[in-house]
């Protein structure tokens, strides 16, 4: 090969710094990038509702008629919501505990056991999503059924 | 003090320099974990599951003290998350600022208002 040659070549291969939002949607991530970002959107997610589950802690807890209140926002509504829309918001948390948990606990153990092969990281992964989202389909059933 | 670590003496090289958010991150996930696992172990194996037996869940004494470390637990892991999240995408320091202090106040008044709750049981 020319010095030529590796100049043009140099000059047309792509550089790839940060990832744009643009590029996001080609970007295949393996089991545990997925796990990794997941565990990401799920934490902001739950973050942004932390005001919506302490509602529903204070309602469910403090009275017989604030209970009430609690059952009707999933049957009745809450505010300017559907019932629906107020369902499908807390199996997105749902979804959201299970998977942050459950990566969460991939985390402790691969610190514990310094399980660092590429092996175990494809298999813990592939187990964290299939455990958190066959968790949250069973608690959905029980949600919307 | 001969090794002071704190002006223009203070430390900032070096080895564990996140351990502190690591390690902190880590145990307040534990506490929250152990607290997810008491708490389902109360609603699957005990009377049936209505506003009675909810409220007395978490009126007994131990639970009411461990409830209190969670929500104290949830609002500094959530702090160094979300701090994660704003340090990795948000590059203006002024915006970064702004957020920065949004999420400790949005975080400290979700966490008054779960004790509040807590509280009055």
């Amino acid at each position: 090969m020319t010095a030529l040659s590796m100049a043009d070549q140099s000059q047309t291969r792509p550089v790839y710094r940060n990832i744009h939002v643009t590029q996001i949607v080609s970007y295949r991530l393996p089991p545990a990038g997925i796990v990794s970002i997941g565990h990401r959107i799920s934490g902001v997610l739950m973050f942004l509702l932390l005001p919506f589950v302490v509602w529903l802690f204070d309602v469910s807890v403090t009275s017989e008629v604030s209970y009430g209140r609690f059952t009707s926002a999933f049957s009745a509504g809450l505010w300017i919501f559907p019932a629906w829309i107020v369902k499908l918001v807390t199996l997105g948390l749902i979804w959201a505990y299970l998977h942050h948990f459950c990566a969460g606990l991939r985390h402790l153990w691969m610190d514990a056991t310094h399980a660092v092969t590429k092996e175990f990281g494809k298999v813990s992964a592939l187990v964290t999503l299939g455990v958190s989202l066959l968790l949250t389909v069973a608690l959905g059933f029980k949600l919307f059924v | 003090m001969t090794d002071p670590n704190f002006g223009s003496k203070r430390l900032v090289v070096g080895a564990h320099y996140g351990l502190r958010d690591w390690l902190s991150q880590r145990v307040t996930a534990v506490l929250m974990a152990i607290f997810t696992i008491v708490l389902v172990v109360q609603v699957l194996f005990g009377a049936k599951l209505g506003y009675e037996r909810w409220a007395q869940i978490f009126s007994a004494q131990w639970m009411k003290v461990l409830t209190f470390v969670v929500i104290v637990s949830l609002a500094y892991h959530a702090w160094v998350g979300i701090r994660d999240v704003w340090m990795d995408y948000v590059k203006p320091v002024g915006v970064r600022l702004a957020l920065q202090v949004a999420t400790i106040a949005w975080l400290v008044g979700c966490c008054g208002w779960a004790v509040q709750v807590l509280w009055r049981l």
